[in-house]
Parts: C-alpha cells; sequence; structure tokens
C-alpha cells in the first residue's frame, strides 16, 4: 500500500513541510526537507514517533492539591492516552519529592511516571 | 527602623534567582530576594510541561524542575529570601517598601536593585471582543494555574483564541485531561508559537489551527455556549459570510503578555514602547544608576535558558556596581542601538563601549516572517555583522553579537543600528 504522510519539521524555525512517501510502511522517499536534520526527524516520526507526556495526579494531604509529573523518559506517541488513562485514577500521599516514582511501568509502556515538583504535608 | 541590603532583587522567578546566584558568586554576601508568592521559582511552577533547559542543561526539563535547579543552587550559597512578601514601592534612591504578615510594612534600603518582576497576561479587556461576557472565559495562564496547580479543569468543550505558546500548551494539557479542544484561532497569518509546539500540542491531537481568524462573537447568558469565528482581511477586519459557530463551554484567550512594570513607572525608570520594558544600557542597567532590570520584565522572552542567561549578567553587573561603592567605572560616550526595516527593539538599547565586554549580545525581535533574510549591524555607515537567516519570525527571539575589538576601531561612532537585509 503506497500513501505520503506530511509532517512539519520541528528541527528549527523554518519547519520545512516534509513529505514522507511509503509503500507497506517502508519509507521510498522523503521530500521537501531543507537539511539533513529534517530527514532524520521524518524518518524517526514515521517509524516510532515518541513523546515525554506530563500531567498533575492528586495528592492527599499536600499543600496544594496536585504534583506535576512526567515520565522518566519519552513513550510511544500512541501510548500517550493510555499513560493519562493510567495517571487519571492515581492518588498520593504527601509529602512527595522531586523524582520519587508515582507509578511503574505507567501505561504499559516500561517508562516509570516519576514527580516533577515537591509537594510537601499542609500543616494546620 | 530602615535596614540595609547590598542588593534587593525583586521577584523569585527565574531572572531572580540566577541574577541572585551571580550576584553572590561575584562577591556580594549581602542579597535578598522578595517574593510574593508563598514559594521560588515564579511562573515556571505552573509550566509542567517539559522543553525547559535545553540550552543551558542539555536535557529537557519541566518548569519546576528547572525552578528546582535554581533554588537549590540559592539554598546552598544560602542566599536570603523573604516569600508571601509584596514590593509596594521602590524610590529613586533606591528604599524598597513591602508588607508580609510577619514583618508587616517595611523598608529596606539597597545600593542596587534588580528588577525581575516577570510579567502578566494580557487582560481580557484589553482585546476588544463583541458580545456577552458569560462565566467560562479564561485567560490561557490562568487556566494554566487552575489545572496544574489548584487541579481544577475550567470546561470540557473548548477554543482557543491565540496561538502563542501558552495557548499551543493549553490546548495539549486540556485535551490530556479529558476535554475537548474544538480550534485554535490565530488572528495573524501565522503563528507566534513554536513550531514544535505546533507539532506536539495541536497536530499530535488533531486539533486543527486557523490562521487569519478571530473571535467575532460571544454567546451564552451564566455560562459560555458558543463563540463565532470569522476570517479577517489583511488589515485585521473580519471576512462577512465567513462567520462559523463552535458549541463551546470555554474560551482561552492566549494573546500575550506584557511586562510588569508599574513599579518601574512610579520609581521613574524610563520604559520603551515596543517591549515596554525597561530601557537598558550594556550593563542591563536602567536610566536610574544601579537599578537593573532581567528577565520577562525586561522584554517577553520564550526561553527561559536566556532568561537566566540575561539575568546572571544584571546579578554580575549590579555586584560590580555595588563593589565600586555606587561609583561606576568611566562610561565615556553613550551609544544609541537604533532598530530598522523590521526589527522591533533591541536590548540593550544603547551601549558605552568602554565598558561593555568584549562581546556582547544584542537581543531582538523582527515584526513579521522573513525568509532568506541578512540580519544586519551597522556602525555608523560602514556594515559590520551581516549574518545570512533562514527564516526570521516574530515568535523567536533573534540574537547578534557585538564585539567591543570592532566597535573600538571605528572613529567617531555615534549610533548602531541593526536591521533586517533581504540582500
Ligand atoms: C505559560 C508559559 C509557558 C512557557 N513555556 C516555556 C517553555 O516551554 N520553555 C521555555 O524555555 N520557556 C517557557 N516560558 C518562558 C519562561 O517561563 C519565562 O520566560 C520565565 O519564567 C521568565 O522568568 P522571570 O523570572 O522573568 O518571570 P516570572 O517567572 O514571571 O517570575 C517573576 C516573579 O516575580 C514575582 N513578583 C512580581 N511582582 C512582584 C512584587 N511586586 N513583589 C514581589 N514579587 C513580585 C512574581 O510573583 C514571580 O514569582 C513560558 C512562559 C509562560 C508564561
Ligand atoms: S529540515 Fe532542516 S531546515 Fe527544515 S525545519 Fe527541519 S531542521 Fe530546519
Amino acid at each position: 500500500m503506497e500513501e505520503t504522510r506530511n509532517l512539519t519539521c520541528i528541527g528549527c524555525p523554518l519547519g520545512c513541510s516534509i513529505q514522507v512517501e511509503m509503500e507497506n510502511d517502508k519509507i521510498t522517499g522523503i521530500f521537501g526537507n531543507t537539511c539533513k536534520r529534517g530527514e532524520v526527524y521524518a524518518r524517526k516520526e514515521v517509524t516510532h514517533p515518541t513523546r515525554i507526556v506530563t500531567s498533575t495526579v492528586c495528592v492527599e494531604h499536600g499543600i496544594i492539591p496536585v504534583v506535576s509529573v512526567k515520565t522518566e523518559t519519552d513513550i510511544p506517541k500512541e501510548k500517550i492516552m493510555d499513560v493519562m488513562r493510567s495517571i487519571k485514577k492515581l492518588k498520593v500521599y504527601a509529602p512527595v519529592h522531586t523524582g520519587d516514582v508515582i507509578l511503574e511501568n505507567a501505561g504499559g509502556t516500561g517508562v516509570n511516571l516519576v514527580a516533577t515538583k515537591e509537594v510537601l504535608t499542609k500543616t494546620k | 527602623m530602615i535596614s540595609s541590603v547590598d542588593i534587593v532583587i525583586i521577584g523569585g522567578g527565574p531572572a531572580g534567582l540566577a541574577a541572585a546566584i551571580s550576584a553572590k558568586k561575584n562577591g556580594i554576601e549581602d542579597v535578598l530576594i522578595l517574593e510574593r508568592d508563598h514559594q521560588l521559582g515564579g511562573i515556571l511552577n505552573q509550566c509542567i510541561h517539559n522543553g525547559f533547559g535545553l540550552h543551558t542543561f542539555k536535557e529537557e526539563l519541566t518548569g519546576p524542575e528547572y525552578a528546582q535547579r535554581f533554588i537549590d543552587q540559592t539554598e546552598e550559597l544560602g542566599i536570603a529570601y523573604k516569600l508571601d512578601t509584596m514590593v509596594m514601592d521602590i524610590s529613586s534612591s533606591k528604599t524598597v517598601t513591602a508588607m508580609n504578615t510577619v514583618d508587616r510594612l517595611f523598608e529596606i534600603k539597597a545600593k542596587a536593585v534588580i528588577l525581575a518582576m516577570g510579567c502578566r497576561e494580557r487582560p481580557r479587556g484589553a482585546l476588544n471582543i463583541p458580545g456577552c461576557r458569560p462565566a467560562g472565559i479564561y485567560s490561557a495562564g490562568t487556566a494554566q494555574r487552575l489545572i496544574n496547580i489548584e487541579g481544577i479543569l475550567p470546561g470540557r468543550e473548548v477554543v482557543i483564541l491565540g496561538s502563542g505558546d501558552i495557548g499551543l500548551i493549553m490546548a495539549r494539557r486540556m485535551t490530556l485531561e479529558g476535554a475537548k479542544v474544538k480550534v485554535v484561532a490565530e488572528l495573524m497569518s501565522y503563528s507566534g508559537g513554536l513550531k514544535r509546539n505546533i507539532v506536539q500540542c495541536l497536530d499530535d491531537f488533531g486539533i486543527p489551527l486557523k490562521l487569519s481568524h478571530t473571535v467575532v462573537d460571544i454567546r451564552g447568558r451564566e455560562r459560555l455556549e458558543s463563540v463565532v469565528l470569522a476570517e479577517v482581511d489583511s488589515h485585521g477586519k473580519p471576512v462577512a459570510g465567513t462567520e462559523e459557530e463552535y458549541q463551546c463551554d470555554t474560551l482561552l484567550l492566549s494573546c500575550g503578555l506584557i511586562p510588569e512594570n508599574e513599579l518601574s513607572l512610579a520609581m521613574g525608570i524610563k520604559t520603551g514602547s515596543v517591549t515596554n520594558g525597561p530601557v537598558v544600557n550594556e550593563c542591563l542597567e536602567t536610566n536610574i544608576e544601579g537599578v537593573f532590570a532581567c528577565g520577562n520584565v525586561l522584554h517577553v522572552h520564550d526561553l527561559v535558558d536566556f532568561v537566566s542567561e540575561e539575568a546572571a549578567l544584571a546579578g554580575k553587573y549590579a555586584a560590580e556596581y555595588v563593589k565600586s561603592d555606587g561609583n561606576h567605572t568611566d562610561a565615556g560616550k553613550e551609544i544609541l542601538i537604533l532598530h530598522e526595516n523590521g526589527v522591533r527593539y533591541t536590548v540593550p538599547e544603547k551601549i558605552h563601549i568602554n565598558r561593555m565586554p568584549d562581546e556582547l549580545t544584542v537581543r531582538f525581535r523582527v515584526g513579521a516572517v522573513y525568509k532568506n533574510c541578512y540580519i544586519s549591524v551597522y556602525a555608523g555607515q560602514k556594515r559590520i555583522l551581516h549574518k545570512k537567516k533562514q527564516i526570521a519570525a516574530p515568535g523567536e527571539m533573534e540574537e547578534v553579537r557585538l564585539s567591543k575589538k570592532t566597535l573600538e576601531e571605528i572613529s567617531e561612532l555615534e549610533q548602531i543600528t541593526v536591521k533586517v537585509e533581504e540582500t
């Protein structure tokens, strides 16, 4: 099956529109990039695009009600919503420290979810 | 009793922190940061997305992580700070009046002051959108604070006006939290946001971006029910017949930031009409001697790395000023940096060649999108720099570096001009 994927390179502000021609999931041509970086980017975007997911998780007894979190490394792009679903139900207890593992294997990606902020316990 | 402090820093965001660290490292023990929030870190506390610090740390940090690195250094160096402390006034002789619940109203006499108050969002009133004013309209930054700090999702069906980075980031954030972002409308024919954010915040989630569009009507009585978008012509006027109605309960406005300069203006600091920030010289010093400015209060930055870099310089120059007992080394003649042909402003706006470092970074923004252009610098009539750019866009801050040696070789130098040239 032949298909053309249209991408915008994020390598620099030029933001070249890149067309990647594919045949049966194999890249047959990359056009529109101004430099090599665009090609590398396009290759990765069509074969295994990844992203870091950042969000928040509820905290009980914290000075603020949520703590910010991220996936420790990038995860496959198509798993973003799986990670979000696994975060949604979570609740942690203060204190939370930067780098604390909040959830192992988030959304079945094999990547841990870690806190990116310190949330101390509410005194009162 | 009025206490006295060598350097008082107003604001404990990334700019204030980097300035404090640098002042201390440059030999000033007596540094005090005043911050009105209950924590240090400034706006970064609510910017939980990644992408900070690529230049400085060669890693992609989230906002809170980036801030923490500077907070840790502040603590390690034993720099004093007061939280929940609102600075009310700064006199032209550098007496700072501030207030908190512990010390109440107090005054501090400073030898040098560093302004690092950041910026705030352009208020809705200034946007001039017709229609009703029902609940459900927020600035993008307010929505960001609600979701990321207070844990409240402001709505479920969202339209965003303005494609600056905050608007783009919030389109993704609300989508991840289960809201439906129907469209991002942008008045200009290009987005002011970073390419990376357009791809990773809109394209990844199939959110349409409508360029040259604006909100022409807001409908709903108590709660927002819909907004009407229309295309605009090249003069920014809505084109009749292009209206489209979008059902939504939330409208986010992401229409730019303005430096927070009420304090600066009240103390008699001159600000630039384009940046709305103080006019500074090569030492990032304002028209009042010993008062320096850095970060978003000076001009709106897109990358926090440059905020930290700039602030470290302000800290260093403030330290030198204090060490010299307020006597600047003879500055010599003041040279203006003019901006022309597409360059909207420069920071700094004036320099003293004697006092400048061997290489001085001048930051600026262009007013439109230019492809295959040159950024040129003229010293008087002589072109001393001609840098090819594949693209220059308003959304990305540009810089040129001026060499002291080159400038010294030009006799009778009166002014420097930075401009965009097509060839
Ligand atoms: C929504 C958003 C998204 C961003 N995304 C990115 C990104 O992805 N990557 C990136 O590199 N950069 C990003 N930036 C830019 C970066 O965060 C800012 O440039 C940086 O935070 C500016 O630092 P600052 O210290 O100048 O201002 P701020 O962080 O705003 O800090 C100013 C501080 O001064 C305090 N203050 C103000 N007035 C007073 C007073 N009168 N008394 C006492 N204290 C006072 C405030 O409370 C605040 O803490 C983003 C910015 C925003 C707003
Ligand atoms: S292809 Fe090269 S020039 Fe084009 S946007 Fe990507 S990095 Fe920039």
